[in-house]
C-alpha cells in the first residue's frame, strides 16, 4: 500500500477549493428545485465577486502585509473595461456569451493589472499608513477618471472621450449608424447586455483561488511572506523587496479586475460610483474579520457579511445599525484581552494553560 | 481680482478641513490610529446644533456650544466603548472597529433625523436682512468677503493658536506629547494614559463640533452622509502636513482647501479630488512623511 503524503497546508488547499465546488453544487440543486427566492438569486453572482475581491485584496493585506484602501478602484477599472469589451464584441457579431465573458474578465484582469503596476510604483515606497492614504487616493481618482469618460462602438471600433469639463456629449462621439454609446460619463454604462452567471463567478473563485494558493507556497510567496515579517532581514538576505511587493500588488489587483468584469456584466446600468472608498472598505471588512492572511476565511466572511444586510432588509431601516454593532462586537470579542480573558475562564483547558503560563 | 476671491474661499474651505484635520492629526498622534469615526462626529456636531437653533430655538452661538459639549461626550464615549479594549490590539483591528464605529454613527443619525436633507441656516447669515451679501467689501466692492468667511478663518487662527499653547505649556498638554512620544515611560512618569487619551479624544471632537457647524454653514444641506467626504480631505490633509504634527494638520489643510477651490475653478469641477489626491501622491512621493513630518529612520 502506497499512501500519499500531503503537507498540512496542501490539505488545507484541496479542503478550500472542494468547499467552494459543494457549495455551488448545494447552491444549484437548490436553485433547480427553485428552493432559492428571486431575491436570493439575484446575490449569487455579486457574492462570487465579493469573494474574489476579498482573495485578492488578503493577497496584499494579508500576505503582503500592506493597507490597501482603494481596492475598489482596480473592480472599477476591471468592469468598465470588461463592459466595453463584451459590448464590443457583441456589436462586431461574437454571440457566444461564455467567450465574451472570458475574454472581458481576461482583458478587464490586464487592465487592472496594467494599472496596478503603475500604481505600484509610487505606492510601494511608501510605508504604513501613508501607503493606505495614496491607496484612497488612487482609488478616488480612478472612480473620477471613469465617471468624465464617454465611450462609445460601432463597427469601424471604439470612440472614446475624455470628458474633463463636461462639456462634451454622446453625439461628439459620431458614432456610425448601428453604434451603440456604451459608457455616458457620469450616468455610468448602460444598456449592457447582463452575461454574468452564477457558474461563470464559481470558476472565478476557484481561479483565483489556484492562482493565490499556488503564489503563497511558493518560493516568490515565501519571499513576500518574509518581507511582511520583517522587510530588513528579507533585504539583508537578498530578497528584491520592490519586485516581490510588485508581483503581489499586481496579482492582487488583476484578480479584482476580473471581479470586477463579471460584476460589470451582471448590471445593466452601472455607475463608476459603486467602486467608492466604502466598497473598498467592504472587501477590507471581509478581509480582516475572516482573518489575515486565511483564505477559506475570507470567502465566508464574505459571503456571510455580504448576505447579512440583505436578509436583514426586513428590519427595514435598522439593518445597517444592527450591521454596524455586529461588526464593532466581532471586533471587539476577538482582539480585545478582557474578552479573551473572559473567553478563557469560560473554558477549562484555556485557563489551565492561562495558569501554567503565569 | 476672480482669483483672490478664488483664494479667499479655499483659505475659507482649507480652514475648516485644518480644524478637521488638528482632530484626526491629535489622535492618531497619540493613540497612533486612524480615527474613521471623526467625519461622522463632524455630522453628528451639525446635526446637534441644527437641533438647538431649529426645534429648541436656541441662539446660533449657544447651539454650538451645545453641540460642542454633546460631542466631547460622544468622543468620549466612543474611545471608552470602543477603543480602550483594543489598546493591545494590531492597528488594522482598531481601523475597522472604527469603520464600524462610523457605520453606527451614520445609520443612528438616519433613523434619527431621516434620510432626507436638512436646510441649515448658517451661523452668521450670509445675506443680510434688506437682501444684499452680508459681506465685507473692499476695492469698491469688487471683492467681498462673508462675514462667515472671516469668522471661519479667525477660528482656524485661534484653534491654532489656542491648541499649540496648550501642547506646549499646560500639564495635560505636556502629558498628551510625552504619551505620543512613548507611551510607557509616561507611565513610569506617573501620567494617566488611559485618562490623557480620553481627554485627546474630547478635544478632538469638540473641534469636530466646529467643524461641523463651520462646514454646514458654507453647505447647508445636512445628510447623515455629510460628513464622510469632508473627513476624508481632511484626513488626507492630516498626511500631507505630516501625521501627528499640529502645524502640519494646519498647513495641509489650508494647502487642500485652496488646491480644490483653485482646481475647482480653473481646471475641472468633476476632477477637483482626483487634482488634490494626486497633489498629495507627488509630495508623499518626495516628502514619504508629509510636509512637516518627522522622519524617522529605521535602525536595525
Amino acid at each position: 500500500m502506497k499512501s500519499i503524503k500531503l503537507k498540512q497546508h496542501t490539505k488545507v488547499d484541496f479542503a478550500t477549493y472542494a468547499g467552494v465546488i459543494v457549495a455551488f453544487i448545494i447552491v444549484t440543486l437548490m436553485r433547480s428545485n427553485g428552493l432559492l427566492g428571486r431575491s436570493t438569486i439575484g446575490l449569487l453572482v455579486p457574492i462570487c465577486c465579493y469573494v474574489t475581491m476579498a482573495v485578492s485584496l488578503n493577497l496584499t493585506v494579508g500576505i503582503l502585509g500592506e493597507l490597501s484602501l482603494g481596492h475598489a478602484g482596480f473592480m472599477g477599472i476591471g468592469a468598465f473595461t470588461g463592459v466595453i469589451v463584451s459590448q464590443a464584441m457583441l456589436i462586431n457579431g461574437t454571440e457566444s456569451v461564455s467567450l465574451r465573458l472570458l475574454a472581458a474578465m481576461f482583458i478587464g484582469a490586464i487592465f487592472a493589472a496594467v494599472f496596478g503596476f503603475l500604481i505600484g510604483i509610487p505606492v510601494l515606497r511608501l510605508r504604513g499608513d501613508y501607503l493606505a492614504i495614496v491607496t484612497l487616493a488612487f482609488g478616488e481618482i480612478i472612480k473620477e477618471l471613469i465617471t468624465c469618460l464617454l465611450v462609445g462602438v460601432d463597427k469601424k471600433g471604439l470612440h472614446i472621450i475624455f470628458n474633463y469639463n463636461g462639456l462634451k456629449t454622446v453625439s461628439d462621439l459620431h458614432l456610425a449608424e448601428g453604434g451603440q454609446v456604451i459608457i455616458k460619463g457620469a450616468q455610468g454604462a448602460t444598456g449592457t447586455n447582463t452575461i454574468a452567471s452564477f457558474t461563470a463567478g464559481v470558476i472565478l473563485i476557484l481561479v483565483a483561488l489556484v492562482i493565490v494558493l499556488n503564489l503563497i507556497h511558493s518560493r516568490t510567496g515565501r519571499a513576500i511572506m518574509a518581507i511582511r515579517d520583517n522587510r530588513i532581514a528579507a533585504e539583508s538576505v537578498g530578497i528584491p523587496i520592490t519586485k516581490y511587493k510588485m508581483i503581489a500588488f499586481v496579482t492582487s489587483a488583476a484578480l479584482a479586475g476580473a471581479a470586477g468584469a463579471l460584476y460589470g456584466l451582471n448590471y445593466s446600468n452601472l455607475v463608476a460610483s459603486k467602486f467608492d472608498f466604502n466598497t473598498s472598505i467592504l472587501c477590507l471588512v471581509f478581509v480582516v474579520l475572516g482573518g489575515l492572511g486565511n483564505m477559506w476565511g475570507s470567502i465566508i466572511a464574505a459571503v456571510v457579511l455580504y448576505v447579512l444586510p440583505e436578509e436583514l432588509r426586513a428590519l427595514g431601516d435598522y439593518r445597517m445599525l444592527i450591521y454596524a454593532v455586529v461588526l464593532i462586537i466581532v471586533m471587539l470579542t476577538t482582539n480585545s484581552p478582557q474578552f479573551k480573558s473572559l473567553a478563557g475562564r469560560l473554558s477549562i483547558r484555556q485557563s489551565k494553560k492561562g495558569v501554567t503560563e503565569r | 481680482m476672480v482669483f483672490l476671491s478664488y483664494l479667499i474661499s479655499g483659505i475659507c474651505l482649507g480652514s475648516v478641513y485644518a480644524i478637521i484635520a488638528l482632530g484626526y492629526t491629535m489622535v492618531y498622534g497619540i493613540a497612533k490610529m486612524l480615527n474613521f469615526a471623526h467625519g461622522d462626529v463632524i455630522m453628528v456636531g451639525g446635526y446637534i446644533s441644527f437641533c438647538g437653533f431649529a426645534y429648541m430655538g436656541l441662539n446660533g452661538w449657544v447651539a454650538l456650544l451645545l453641540a460642542m459639549a454633546v460631542c466631547t461626550i460622544l468622543g468620549i464615549l466612543i474611545e471608552g466603548l470602543a477603543y480602550k479594549p483594543l489598546r493591545q490590539a494590531t492597528s488594522l483591528a482598531v481601523l475597522i472597529t472604527a469603520i464600524g464605529v462610523s457605520y453606527l454613527l451614520q445609520n443612528s443619525a438616519l433613523l434619527i433625523w431621516g434620510a432626507t436633507p436638512k436646510n441649515y441656516t448658517p451661523l452668521i447669515p450670509l445675506v443680510g436682512p434688506d437682501g444684499a451679501p452680508n459681506a465685507l467689501r473692499l476695492f469698491d466692492g469688487q471683492l467681498s468677503i462673508s462675514y462667515m468667511s472671516i469668522v471661519t478663518m479667525a477660528a482656524c487662527v485661534i484653534i491654532m493658536a489656542l491648541l499649540t499653547w496648550f501642547t506646549s505649556s499646560t500639564k495635560l498638554g505636556k502629558a498628551m506629547r510625552a504619551c505620543s512620544e512613548n507611551k510607557a515611560a509616561a507611565q513610569l512618569m506617573g501620567i494617566n494614559v488611559n485618562r490623557t487619551i480620553s481627554m485627546t479624544f474630547a478635544i478632538g471632537s469638540a473641534l469636530a463640533a466646529i467643524a461641523g457647524v463651520l462646514l454646514c454653514s458654507f453647505n447647508p444641506t445636512l445628510m447623515p452622509t455629510t460628513g464622510s467626504m469632508p473627513g476624508i480631505r481632511a484626513f488626507t490633509a492630516a498626511v500631507f502636513g505630516g501625521i501627528g504634527s499640529i502645524p502640519g494638520a494646519f498647513l495641509g489643510g489650508l494647502l487642500i482647501g485652496i488646491i480644490e477651490a483653485m482646481a475647482k475653478a480653473y481646471i475641472s469641477t468633476q476632477l477637483a479630488n482626483s487634482v488634490v489626491f494626486s497633489v498629495l501622491i507627488i509630495v508623499l512621493l518626495f516628502r514619504p512623511a508629509g510636509l512637516l513630518g518627522k522622519y524617522v529612520p529605521e535602525k536595525v
